[in-house]
């Protein structure tokens, strides 16, 4: 047996998991605080698209868009594996697909700005 | 080896084994968390994509967010968000075990260190983003 | 010594004469110190010579004994039956073939394990006369643990992901090749990622947990397979950005 190439993957599913642990619930909050009444100033056209228009800025968007969407599309994999699917390279291939895409969309939309 | 007579071979259910006990359900659940996960990445996305086409856009955006719609799918991204980083630091002494010496470091040491974490980093990133 | 009557609904198969298996019920009177591994016995001896299970030492060491009880993978020497209700559902562990009765054919596991190579293959030939391998409590601290592993399946039984497909290593078998590397006497690490860094071998693993939530001896074998997951991750970078360096 030859050793997996899984660990590409896994990899990056373990740092996305790791990061939105940490990150994600408080970016929920930003953009759902507007609703309440509370706007974080950062959510302000003008300093989120400086924010945005700092190459640290793209960077950080780019990283938290990446890392979600790589370990959403990771683990919806094995999910869907646990579902009953038994297509798993068309599964693998769509997923890990539709994670590029949204990668790339964020550096198109980042390059924008 | 078996001897006089063929083995019998179980079925197992393919689509419903996890309904079978309450720990495979709560793996389920933690499991599902990804497509909330992914849908959040969507709305960054969405947010990055009006933001590119202008404050006109991106406002409009804002104020989709903060409509009856905006507000439910955001509040059932958040608890299922919230419910995958506890299940994530949940595990995290079996993952990365810490030794000293002739002892392992303690799971809840481990653990509280990463809730002290998530406490900081939401505080600092909302205190950044200017929410107070 | 107080008593009472215990419903024991147990699987029957004969692979002689039966197309399936089917469910047979005995009223045992159990003493309330029993385990269900009594309860058998006493069926065995007084009620139904013909009733098959594995058992040994009746003490949670050799693990003979695992069988599901009310659908949890347990060891029938360590179940009390003061914990159950007057009717208990017992059949074979999950995900292996049954034989007869309550025996199941484990020759899956037990080529898995040869495979992992669960011995001590040491760096270099040492001869007796350069004396004897020197570890210290701290080194056998680090594995210790998953030393405690009896064999007895009881994690395969509870691994849906074993369940579904077979061909996984599965949660005993890596987390014994885990102990081998783990163990500062062993040089045969390599070796033994060849199986258990391939698809079948750790890649197989959801971290569901049911293996360690049912481990008699709380090995932890969920533990030692995301171990061995980060491990074979750096690995897999170190060997494919940095052919050139030594592990």
């Amino acid at each position: 047996m030859a050793k997996s190439n899984k660990p590409v993957v896994w990899g990056l599913f373990a740092a996305g998991g790791t990061a939105t642990a940490f990150v994600t619930p408080a970016l929920v909050l930003l953009t759902l605080l507007p609703a309440f009444g509370v706007m974080p100033e950062l959510l302000a056209y003008d300093n989120l698209h400086g924010f945005a228009g700092h190459w640290l800025g793209k960077l950080v968007l780019f990283g938290i868009v990446f890392l979600s969407s790589w370990h959403a599309a990771h683990r919806l994999r094995i999910t869907l594996h646990d579902f009953g699917v038994r297509a798993d390279t068309a599964v693998a291939v769509v997923v890990y697909l539709a994670a590029a895409a949204a990668a790339l969309s964020a550096v198109y939309f980042l390059l924008r700005i | 080896m078996s001897a006089g007579g063929k083995p019998f071979v179980r079925k197992v259910s393919r689509y419903g084994w996890f309904l079978r006990h309450p720990r495979y359900l709560r793996y389920m659940a933690r499991e599902v968390t990804c497509v909330f996960i992914g849908l959040h990445a969507l709305i960054l996305l969405l947010l990055l994509r009006r933001l590119s086409e202008g404050r006109e856009a991106y406002e409009a955006f804002l104020h989709d967010l903060s409509g009856p719609a905006g507000v439910a799918l955001q509040v059932v991204v958040l608890a299922f968000a919230v419910y995958h980083s506890m299940s994530w630091f949940n595990v995290t002494p079996k993952a990365l075990p810490v030794q000293i010496d002739e002892k392992f470091l303690p799971g809840a040491v481990i653990i509280s260190a990463h809730y002290a974490g998530w406490l900081i980093a939401t505080v600092a990133l909302l205190v950044l983003a200017g929410v107070f | 010594m107080s008593e009472r009557i215990v419903e024991m609904e147990v699987l029957r198969y004969n692979p002689e004469t039966d197309a399936e298996p089917r469910f047979q019920r005995y009223s045992v009177p159990c003493m309330n110190e029993w385990v269900v591994l009594d309860a058998l016995n006493h069926i065995k001896e007084t009620i139904d010579p013909t009733l098959s299970y594995r058992w040994s030492c009746h003490m949670a060491v050799c693990g003979s004994c695992g069988m599901m009880i009310n659908g949890e993978p347990k060891l029938a020497c360590k179940a009390f039956l003061r914990s159950y209700d007057w009717l208990i559902r017992i059949e074979p562990l999950s995900h292996f073939p049954i034989q007869r009765d309550l025996v199941t054919v484990i020759d899956d596991f037990v080529t898995k394990l040869r495979r992992v190579k669960p011995y001590l293959i040491p760096k270099e030939d040492k001869p007796v006369a350069e004396g004897e391998f020197r570890q210290s409590p701290a080194e056998l601290k680090t594995y210790k643990q998953y030393t405690l592993c009896i064999n007895c399946m009881l994690c395969y039984a509870a691994c849906p992901e074993y369940g579904l497909t077979t061909g996984f290593i599965g949660p005993a078998a890596i987390s014994l090749a885990h102990r081998y590397n783990q163990d500062s006497r062993d040089g045969g690490r390599e070796e033994r990622q060849q199986v258990i860094a391939a698809n079948e071998g750790v890649w197989e693993c959801s971290f569901v947990g049911a293996c360690s939530e049912v481990c008699p001896e709380h090995v932890d074998p969920a533990g030692a397979l995301q171990q061995v997951k980060i491990k074979s991750t750096v690995d897999w970078y170190q060997e494919h950005l940095m052919p050139w360096s030594k592990k």
